[in-house]
């Protein structure tokens, strides 16, 4: 830690570590533990700022040596992020949701709730939106935010009829020639009884090879967790893109951990082991584009990286909107139809990665 | 069906003891080898189907002669450069005389050619890596190319192969983008369900048949407790047969649970009307 900021956090009696400022206060009490440098220097700021503002005090000066420490600080802490501190990341409690993007980038959302065969999940979210005035389905898990949400939406683990209902807005999308965009943020699917008795296997296995055959542009974005099953029961669409600290997972770390181990609290290194950052997804062929967040990551700045989810999206639909629908089927089908390593024996070099 | 001799070809392969006599593996009584053998591999006293290798399933379905491999020179690479995996992967070659999870190829059955694949659980626990989905990926894709039905047969402990992380988890998709283009041919794909079909072989291709059967008594389900703490927390929910063959036809998620012996016979009759 910076010589600078270590003064400061050594002085207890400093006044202005006490005060208390809503966001900030925010930010420290669900800062990680590689965060938290991080969170007191911006508290600092804004309690210089406060004096400055408030009491009429001057302390600009300070103001600005601090703010070039925070940026110092936070490049360095995020240029040495391990694959673990990125688990930690994409579970944030603070990152952006799905319904965050929608109300961010999206205009006239209307919400619709149905599955048609046994009820809404609160944990698949999805409806009608225009982009910039072009009109689009969206669909996404979401997760919540405070205690109460986040039962009520399962963590973000979406059953049976929440893949239906995704599905069944994917279709209608196509009747209606609208772009399909997903927002996948979900630690698994459900996995409880009641999933297992209502074919939670069958509506994901289902939306994969009813989304294939969309005759329409789809793209989904990998905001949070891509979290096995779960996440690619809405993403199999023509354009995969993730957020920077987002993962994309077979198995969720500590599961790993569990089997390879006995012993969960191993996760950090199955999370390197299962390689599952976006630069691996990336680098794998998984996915299209690492969108980058902003300094800090994508909860320091929601309108920032929407913004550049935003823009992600436009350059992608803009890239399918020439192409008939069988194009985007046969182009789709070749995108999913690589993935994969291996070679063939007697042969010399490895045969596919990704493209 | 002749009289014995049903899996002589491969006989070294077995997952039973050598001998002339066996303990079943559910109620734990002896059977004689030959007995077991003749009766397709099904305990006598209790009815339990004890898994089969591919080889065994190919020459339990398919007729004598006319199945032909493919792509078995395809070998995983290791892509994760995961602790362990090259060594594992080569102890079960080792172990099966298999080079991979997944065998495929053409066979007939009945008057049928019908382009298959299988995943054999002695190798991995039937985990579906990058060789497995090609595999199959492959099966499916030539199904398209002469118009021929697809019968797949899983049998998958864990679902996809961990030790191949993300590019595992593609192989979902990509065996369900090429049944779909199967699929939106109107060319049939039957589905069989064996002991064990979990995870994301359920949650794929192993859920996408137009018609799907399971043989009596096979674990078939998406989260083993195992894996995740949501699923421990309801094991006291569970009813008597969660997650078997017969629970997953109750629930309408299996066509048709098929005992072993009217397996081939039923296979048949669906191909033929079909056909
Ligand atoms: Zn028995």
């Amino acid at each position: 830690m910076p010589e600078a900021l270590m003064k400061l956090l050594d002085a207890k009696d400093h006044p202005l570590l006490s005060v208390e400022i809503g966001e900030v206060n925010r930010m420290r009490r669900h800062a990680l533990d590689f965060e938290k440098p991080i969170a007191e220097v911006e508290a600092n700021i804004a309690s210089l700022k406060q004096i400055t503002e408030g009491i009429g005090e001057d302390r600009t000066e300070e103001i600005r040596e601090l703010e070039l420490l925070l940026e110092h600080i936070t490049r360095e802490i995020f240029s040495n992020l391990s694959a673990w501190d990125k688990v930690q990341m994409a579970r944030h409690e603070l990152r952006p949701y799905t319904m965050d993007y929608v109300r961010l980038i999206f205009d006239d959302f209307v919400e619709i709730h149905e599955d048609r065969h046994f009820g809404d999940d609160p944990a698949m979210v999805g409806g009608m939106a225009t982009l910039d005035g072009e009109r689009v389905m969206v669909i996404g898990h979401q997760k919540g935010r405070d205690a109460k949400e986040r039962a009520y939406r399962n963590f973000g683990s979406a059953k049976p009829e929440g893949y239906r209902k995704a599905l069944r807005l994917a279709q209608m999308a196509e009747k209606f020639r609208r772009p399909l965009l997903c927002f996948v943020d979900t630690p698994a699917a459900d996995c409880t009884v009641e999933a297992e008795e209502r074919g939670i296997s069958e509506s994901i296995a289902r939306n994969m090879r009813d989304f294939a055959l969309l005759k329409i542009p789809t793209m989904s974005i990998v905001i949070g967790e891509g979290g096995s099953g779960g996440a690619v029961g809405i993403a199999t669409t023509n354009r995969v893109a993730m957020l920077e600290h987002s993962i994309y997972s077979i198995i969720p770390p500590e599961g790993c951990a569990a089997i390879l181990w006995r012993d969960p609290d191993r996760a950090p290194e199955a999370a390197e082991a299962l390689k599952l950052t976006a630069e691996h997804a990336l680098r794998f062929g998984v996915v299209d584009e690492v969108i980058e967040e902003p300094m800090g990551g994508a909860h320091r700045n929601y309108d920032e990286t929407a913004r550049r989810v935003k823009a992600s999206i436009q350059r992608h639909l803009s890239e399918l909107k020439g192409l008939s629908g069988g194009d985007l089927v046969q182009s789709r089908y070749e995108r999913f139809r690589r993935l994969g390593e291996w070679y063939e024996e007697g042969r010399a070099s490895i045969a596919v990665a990704g493209g | 069906m002749p009289p014995g001799g049903w899996f002589s070809r491969h006989k070294p392969e077995s997952d039973l003891p050598e001998g002339l006599w066996s303990k079943c593996e559910r109620c734990e009584r002896i059977v004689f080898v030959r007995d077991l053998e003749r009766n397709l591999k099904v305990c006598p006293h209790c009815d339990y189907h004890h898994r089969l290798t591919a080889w065994e399933r190919i020459e339990m379905l398919t007729e004598p002669g006319s199945f032909s491999e493919w792509d078995a020179d395809l070998r995983s690479s290791d892509p994760l450069g995961f602790p362990e995996y090259p060594e594992k992967l080569e102890k079960d070659r080792q172990k099966t005389g298999l080079t991979d999870a997944a065998v495929s190829g053409c066979g007939s059955i009945g008057a049928h050619r019908v382009s298959m694949g299988l995943t054999d659980f002695r190798f991995r626990a039937g985990a579906m890596n990058s060789v497995v989905g090609e595999r199959l990926t492959r099966a499916v894709e030539r199904a398209v190319d002469e118009r021929l039905p697809v019968l797949l047969v899983s049998g998958t402990g864990g679902g996809a192969s961990m030790y191949e992380g993300i590019l595992s988890l593609m192989q979902m998709p990509k065996t369900s983008v090429a049944l779909a283009r199967h699929h939106d041919l109107g060319l049939l794909f039957i589905s069989l369900l064996t002991d064990p079909t979990m995870a994301g072989v359920y949650a794929s291709w192993a859920s996408l048949g137009d018609l799907t059967l399971a043989e009596p008594g096979a674990t078939i389900g998406f989260t083993g407790s195992r894996v995740s703490k949501q699923a421990q927390a309801h094991v006291g929910r569970r009813p008597a047969n969660y997650q078997t063959a017969e629970f997953q036809q109750d629930r309408g998620m299996v066509d048709r649970v098929v005992p072993r012996k009217d397996l081939k016979a039923t296979l048949e009759k669906l191909l033929d009307w079909t056909a």
